[in-house]
C-alpha cells in the first residue's frame, strides 16, 4: 500500500483517529485525474555505498546548490577534522549527505580459560581465526562474511560504514504540516517540496522537522531541502544523485516496488549472517507512517545521525489544540471572575 | 582524528539489548547481546571513558538540591545534533511570545473594565493591548527570512499549523486593539468601540496560548515533552504580565481586578513551570542548566517578588507599579528561559536520542514488531 497523505485528508473525517499518524488509508482512484503518478522514492542501501559522494556532486551540479562547508557556511571551504565526511549534515545547500563512520571492535581469540590476564598475550596465534557465523563456510575470511569495507587486524576489526542521506518525504511530513504559508507541499509523485516563491522564511519547519532535513539559507532568508528532482521527474527521469551512484546503492522508483526490493535484499544478508542489517523508515507503522526515502542500515540509525524512533510531531496537536484552548478558556474565565468579585 | 576527543560517546549503551533485525552472533562469542555487535567508533576513547568525561566534563550542570537526572548513554554521529535548532532569533521570538501574552490579558481586563465601569483600567487595558499586539506583530515579522512577504502567512488557513492559526487570531486581535485604544484615545465611536474592544477581548484568550502550541509543535524533545503544560505556563504567564502592567499603569482605586488578575497568573506561572522544569525526566535538563536556567531562576525571583508587592503594597501606586513591572519582567524571562532551553534540546543530540531508543527499546520488549523481517 503506497497512499499518500495530504492535508485535505485530515477534514474527510473518515478514518478520524488515523489522519496526523500512523498508516494512511488507501486513496486509489480518488484523484483529480483519471489515472495517477505511484508514489515514488528511494532505497538506500548502505551495503553497497563505497561514500564517493557522486550523489553530493550530481545533486549540487543538477540543483546548482552553493558551496557550503560542515556547518552549513556558504562559500566556506573547511574540513571537518573528523573523518572523511566534510560535508557534515544534510540543511538548505546540501540535499545528500553522506555519513563516514569508522569503527573497530575487539575479535575474541581463543584463549586459555585459566590464568592470570595477559598472561597468555605472548600465546596468541600469529594469524587471526576468522569469526565463524551460523550458514557461512568457516573457510571464508571475515571480509568475505559480510562486506567488502570491513577487514581485521591483530585482534580488532575494522569496518566503515557509509550512508547517503537525504530528505525521507515522510508520509505524514512535520514540516508540511506546519507550514503556515502554504509553500510546503505534497507532490503528485508523494514527494514534499517548497515551492520557493511562496516561501516567507517564516522558519517553522525546521526545527519541525525530526530528523533534521530542511533548513533556511542565511543569506537568502527561504528555507531549502531535497525536491526528490521535481522537475526531471514530472520529465520521466530520475533524480540526479540516483543516475550518479556507481554502486546502486541509491535506487529510484515506485515505492511499493523499492519496498518489495528491499525486503528482499534484507533477507539476502541476514541470510549471509551480515549483523545488525535492518532497514530504517521501511515500516508503515512508525511515527511519520514511513517514509518516501528508506534504508538499509548495518548499525543501529543514531550512528549514521539519524534518530531511532522519530515520530512527527503533529500526532500530538490535537491534544495540544485542547490544552492551548482549555488554558485560553481558563484566562478568561479567571479575568471575569476577577471583575465579578467584590469591587476594590 | 584527535579532534573526536571532544564529541560525546559513539558508544552506545552498554547494557543494551541487541534491537536489530540482523540475527545473533553464536560464533563470535561475546559480541552477542552487545549493541551493534560491539562495534565502536573506531577513533574515540573507550565508551566508559567517554562517559565519565562527560558526566565530569558538564559545568553548570546539577546544582545541590536538583534531582539527579541519570546520565543517559547514547550514540551519535560525531556529536552532531539530529534535529536542526530553531533558526528564530533572539530577542524577536521570545519578546514575540512575551508581548502577545502580555497583549492578551490585557485586552480582556480592557473589554471588562469598559464594561463594569473602570474608565482608567480600560484605557490602561486597551493601550497594553495595542501596544503589545503591533510589536508583538512588528517583531514576528522582523523574524522572517522574507519579511516583505509577510501576508503570505494569510494566504492559506490550517489547523495543523500553529503558526498559521496563530496569524488569524494576531492579525485581528492587533486590528481591534489598536482601533480600540485609538478610538478610546480620540473619544470616537464610544459603542463602537466597546464592540472591538470585546471581541478583541475574547481573542485574547487564545493570544495567551496559541504560541505555547507554536513551540511544542515542533520535534525540538524540551518543549515537545511539556505539551500539557506549556499551555497554561504561557496562560499563568500572560495574566502575570498584562495584570502587573495595566495595574501598574492604573490609579490603585480602579486596578483590584488587574492585581488579582495578576497575582492568580503568576500562582499558575510557577506552578506549572515547575512540572516543566522537574516532570520530565532528561528533557527537563536543560530548563535547569546554564543560561535557561538563570533565566528561570531570575524569572521565579521576579515573579514571586512582584506577587509579594502586589500582595503587601497595599494602595501604594509605588508599590503597584514595581510590583506590575517584576511580574512583566518574571514573565518575560520565563519566555526567554523557555525559548533557551528549547535551543539547548535540540543542539545536544543525547536529548533526541537517548529518549527516542528508550521508547525504542520499551516498544521491542513489549513485542511490538517494529522491522518487517525481524
Amino acid at each position: 500500500m503506497t497512499s499518500i497523505s495530504s492535508l485535505s485528508a485530515a477534514f474527510t473525517g473518515r478514518d478520524p483517529d488515523h489522519q496526523l499518524f500512523g498508516p494512511v488509508p488507501d486513496r486509489t482512484g480518488q484523484s483529480y485525474e483519471a489515472v495517477h503518478p505511484k508514489r515514488v522514492g528511494f532505497f538506500t542501501d548502505t551495503s553497497v555505498c563505497i561514500g564517493c559522494k557522486a550523489c553530493e556532486v550530481a545533486c549540487k551540479e543538477w540543483n546548482t546548490l552553493p558551496m557550503d562547508d560542515a556547518h552549513g557556511q556558504i562559500d566556506a571551504l573547511g574540513l571537518s577534522g573528523e573523518s572523511y565526511d566534510n560535508t557534515g549534515m544534510l540543511g538548505a545547500n546540501s540535499w545528500r549527505h553522506v555519513a563516514f563512520v569508522e569503527q573497530s571492535r575487539a575479535v575474541d581469540l581463543p584463549m586459555p580459560t585459566v590464568g592470570l590476564p595477559g598472561a597468555d598475550a605472548g600465546t596468541r596465534p600469529l594469524q587471526d581465526p576468522p569469526v565463524v557465523h551460523e550458514g557461512v563456510p568457516a573457510s571464508a575470511t571475515t571480509a568475505e562474511q559480510t562486506d567488502p569495507q570491513q577487514t581485521s587486524s591483530g585482534d580488532r576489526e575494522i569496518r566503515w560504514l557509509m550512508s547517503s542521506d537525504v530528505c525521507k518525504h515522510c508520509t505524514h511530513a512535520a514540516c508540511l504540516d506546519v507550514c503556515p504559508t502554504g509553500s510546503l507541499f505534497r507532490t503528485e509523485f508523494g514527494t514534499v517540496v517548497v515551492q520557493e516563491d511562496i516561501c516567507n522564511g517564516c522558519g517553522y519547519c525546521v526545527p519541525a522537522c525530526p530528523y533534521g532535513v530542511i533548513d533556511q539559507r542565511e543569506s537568502d532568508g527561504r528555507v531549502f531541502k531535497c525536491t526528490l528532482c521535481y522537475d526531471r521527474l514530472t520529465d520521466g527521469r530520475e533524480p540526479a544523485c540516483a543516475s550518479a551512484c556507481p554502486t546502486q546503492s541509491i535506487q529510484f522508483g515506485d515505492l511499493d516496488e523499492l519496498q518489495a526490493r528491499a525486503d528482499e535484499r534484507l533477507r539476502a544478508l541476514q541470510d549471509k549472517g551480515v549483523e545488525g542489517a535492518r532497514l530504517y523508515g521501511r515500516d508503515e507503522g512508525d511515527g511519520v507512517g514511513g517514509a518516501g526515502a528508506f534504508f538499509l542500515l548495518l548499525d543501529e540509525p543514531e550512528v549514521y545521525g539519524l534518530p531511532p524512533d522519530p515520530v512527527v510531531t503533529t500526532r500530538d496537536l490535537p491534544s495540544m489544540w485542547r490544552h492551548a484552548a482549555a488554558g485560553a478558556a481558563m484566562v478568561l474565565g479567571l479575568v471575569a471572575g476577577a471583575f465579578a468579585g467584590r469591587r476594590r | 582524528m584527535s579532534g573526536a576527543a571532544g564529541t560525546p560517546g559513539a558508544g552506545g549503551a552498554p547494557a543494551a539489548p541487541d534491537t536489530g533485525g540482523g540475527p545473533g552472533t553464536p560464533g563470535a562469542g561475546g559480541a552477542a547481546g552487545i549493541p551493534g555487535a560491539g562495534w565502536r567508533r573506531a577513533d574515540g576513547a573507550p565508551a566508559q571513558g567517554r562517559e565519565r568525561r562527560r558526566r565530569g566534563g558538564r559545568r553548570g550542570g546539577a546544582r545541590d538540591g536538583d534531582p539527579v537526572v541519570e546520565e543517559a548513554a547514547f550514540t551519535s554521529y560525531y556529536g552532531r545534533p539530529v534535529i536542526k535548532p530553531p533558526v528564530w532569533k533572539q530577542p524577536d521570538v521570545p519578546l514575540y511570545l512575551f508581548l502577545g501574552g502580555a497583549a492578551g490579558t490585557s485586552a480582556a481586563i480592557g473589554a471588562l473594565a469598559d464594561a463594569t465601569g473602570r474608565p482608567a483600567l480600560a484605557r490602561a487595558g486597551h493601550s497594553v493591548a495595542a501596544a503589545g499586539a503591533l510589536t508583538s506583530v512588528g517583531y514576528l515579522i522582523h523574524d522572517l527570512g522574507r519579511p516583505e512577504r509577510f501576508l503570505n502567512m494569510l494566504r492559506v488557513l490550517k489547523v495543523t499549523s500553529p503558526l498559521s492559526v496563530g496569524s488569524y487570531v494576531l492579525a485581528p486581535f492587533s486590528a481591534l486593539t489598536t482601533a480600540t485604544a485609538l478610538a478610546g484615545q480620540l473619544g470616537w465611536f464610544p459603542r463602537l468601540r466597546r464592540v472591538s474592544g470585546a471581541v478583541a477581548g475574547v481573542l485574547g484568550g487564545p493570544m495567551t496560548t496559541y504560541t505555547a502550541v507554536l513551540l511544542a509543535n515542533t520535534a525540538v524533545p524540551s518543549w515537545h515533552t511539556p505539551y500539557r503544560e506549556l499551555p497554561y505556563v504561557f496562560a499563568g504567564s500572560a495574566m502575570a504580565a498584562g495584570g502587573g502592567l495595566t495595574a501598574a499603569l492604573t490609579p490603585v482605586g480602579e486596578a483590584g481586578p488587574a492585581r488579582r488578575i495578576a497575582v492568580a497568573g503568576a500562582a499558575i506561572e510557577l506552578g506549572t513551570m515547575h512540572r516543566v522544569e522537574q516532570g520530565h525526566g532528561l528533557v527537563s535538563e536543560p530548563y535547569r542548566i546554564g543560561r535557561a536556567g538563570v533565566l528561570l531562576r531570575a524569572a521565579r525571583a521576579c515573579t514571586a517578588a512582584g506577587v509579594g508587592l502586589t500582595l503587601l503594597g497595599g494602595r501604594s501606586r509605588a508599590a503597584a507599579v514595581v510590583g506590575g513591572s517584576l511580574l512583566a519582567a518574571g514573565s518575560a524571562l520565563t519566555r526567554f528561559g523557555v525559548f533557551d532551553a528549547g535551543l539547548t534540546s535540540a543542539k545536544d543530540p543525547k536529548y533526541t536520542v537517548a529518549p527516542q531508543r528508550e521508547r525504542a527499546r520499551t516498544r521491542d520488549a513489549a513485542g511490538e514488531v517494529t522491522t518487517p523481517l525481524s
